[in-house]
């Protein structure tokens, strides 16, 4: 179970004006800005549930999967991650939870996939029979056979995405946090990730946080969405309650967006 | 433990793969190396009773640098480990049970072993068959030998922990440049890098042999040639375990402190 109660984080951000005088003005006085990427966030989340977290550019949605799989410290509020707080016992949390950030990367660029999934493999120390089985599993449903021998300098966006969410899975993580992982991939990559998403959650009662800008991932994955926006949580229901009509879901949600004014 | 021997292996593998690096690396050498040598025969033709070391002895001294500069050059660190931290991809390192730390020496030591494992051998034959003073030596005795392997291998760890504490450094400043330059042309000059810390006048070198920077090449090449008697080398390799000690104790201090307050840069 994952519960977070008034969970703030601010960021200090310089700004300044464009051109020359302004970067020397800046020398010398610099303005910083407070951003609030959290502002008083709270929501549970319960054990195999499969939540979308949506939200327009600079919602907040990535700083809340960072402070999760405990990677940020947030400035107040309390987490927990079935028990344990993210951000302390970081080496324990992150034994039991899987995370793919959509627009990095984890392969070791030089070397074949199959040698950064060997290094995971002792990384979490993943018994040798779990490991084929896995192995197997991931590489059957994603189609990675024929790419698990190329260096991953050598992959395709979509090809490197498949890898990815494989390297993630490889020990079997309770919880998934998916941070665009559709980033890239071509229909056909698309819907075999969906559908292997949707499997994990199913068959090894996997919890799946997801944010994503593709609606169509949210519609065919979660049952459950939050909305976030400014650092606040919107909305917390599922996708019928912000249905009207039979408008597309791209346009129900540019229609929410509108309605809170973000 | 497992964990931290498999990042050993992988970069220790991925260092191997570079046999052009290796092989523009070896030339680089020899060429750096005899002109120095040529450098400093002019300097001993002069007046040979002037110098601290013997000609044979720095000529055994700058061989053993070139072949183990991948050891200690402190200016060859990690670029990807800088590159994780600016553009953000540390994230991923940090959703893994492992002490960022620890995977970062295994890292470093590996690659540092790598690249070293491809370039001695050609340079410590080659530098054995040239004609004596300007060739390399033979060890001053077995156990001075013997000294000279365990100080070079505190030399090689002391390095690797100075520049893990640049890395760490890097999570407070964002853009690694400044740090990396500072501390590289330090390293440079107080290490005997350029020149040997016995060519510097009395007060000034009793002060640098204090100092971190000497406990990385200076101790092991100045062993193997005996330029050192017993007490000082007990002293040198006493100081290198001190050295070494205080180093990742800073250095693990440091990074805990950072992973608290560590803001990944990028969405």
């Amino acid at each position: 179970m994952i519960t977070m109660e008034h969970v703030c984080k601010s960021y200090r951000i310089a700004k300044r004006n464009a051109g020359f005088a302004e970067a020397c003005k800046a020398l010398f006085h610099r303005e910083y800005e407070i951003i609030h990427a959290l502002n008083d966030v709270s929501f549970t989340i319960h054990d195999g549930e499969m939540v979308g977290y949506i939200g327009p550019n600079g919602a907040g949605k990535s700083s809340t999967i960072k402070i999760l799989s405990g990677i940020l410290t947030p400035d107040s509020g309390t987490v927990l991650v079935d028990g344990r707080v993210p951000y302390k016992n970081r080496i324990e949390h992150v034994r039991e939870i899987g995370v793919v950030f959509g627009q990095r990367s984890q392969l070791w660029w030089d070397v074949p996939v199959i040698d950064s999934f060997a290094l995971l493999k002792d990384i979490y120390s993943i018994s040798d029979i779990c490991y084929r089985q896995s192995l197997e599993e991931l590489t059957e449903l994603l189609n990675l056979s024929e790419l698990l021998r190329s260096p991953a300098r050598q992959l395709s966006l979509g090809q490197r995405m498949r890898c990815e969410i494989a390297a993630s899975l490889l020990h079997r993580p309770r919880i998934l946090f998916l941070d665009e992982p559709t980033i890239g991939l071509d229909a056909v990559s698309k819907l075999a990730v969906r559908d292997f998403i949707l499997r994990q959650n199913q068959t090894h009662k996997t919890t799946v946080i997801l944010t994503t800008h593709d609606m169509q991932d949210i519609e065919s994955l979660t049952s459950r969405i939050l909305l976030i926006g400014k650092g606040q949580i919107l909305l917390d229901g599922s996708l019928d309650d912000i249905r009207t009509g039979n408008e597309s879901i791209d346009a129900t949600v540019a229609e929410l967006y509108r309605t809170y004014n973000i | 433990m497992k964990k931290y021997l498999s990042f050993f292996q992988l970069r220790f593998a991925m260092g191997l793969q570079y046999r052009t690096a290796a092989l523009a690396g070896i030339i680089t050498q020899f060429a750096w190396g005899g002109m120095q040598i040529m450098m400093y025969r002019a300097f001993y033709h002069t007046d040979a009773a002037a110098f601290p070391m013997t000609l044979s002895a720095t000529a055994s001294y700058i061989w053993l640098q070139q072949a183990f500069l991948a050891f200690f050059a402190v200016w060859m660190m990690e670029n990807e480990i800088f590159d994780s931290i600016v553009n953000g991809n540390i994230a991923y390192e940090l959703c893994r049970p492992v002490s960022i730390y620890n995977m970062w020496a295994a890292r470093s030591i590996a690659s540092r072993l790598a690249r070293a494992v491809l370039r001695c051998f050609p340079i410590l034959i080659v530098a054995a068959f040239i004609p004596q003073p300007y060739g390399i030596g033979a060890p001053a005795s077995l156990l001075h030998f013997l000294l000279f392997v365990l100080s070079l291998i505190l030399g090689l760890a002391v390095t690797v922990t100075f520049c893990l504490l640049i890395y760490v450094l890097a999570f407070f400043t964002i853009s690694p440049q400044g740090l990396r330059m500072v501390f590289t042309s330090c390293v440079e000059f107080f290490s005997g890098a350029v020149i040997p810390l016995p060519f510097f006048p009395d007060k000034i070198r009793s002060i640098m042999e204090l100092l971190p920077f000497a406990s990385m090449q200076n101790a092991a090449l100045r062993i193997y040639s005996a330029s050192i008697g017993t007490d000082e080398i007990r002293r040198a390799i006493g100081l290198q375990i001190f050295w070494l000690v205080a180093l990742t104790a800073a250095g693990k201090l440091l990074c805990r402190l950072a992973e608290k307050r560590i803001i990944v840069q990028g969405g």
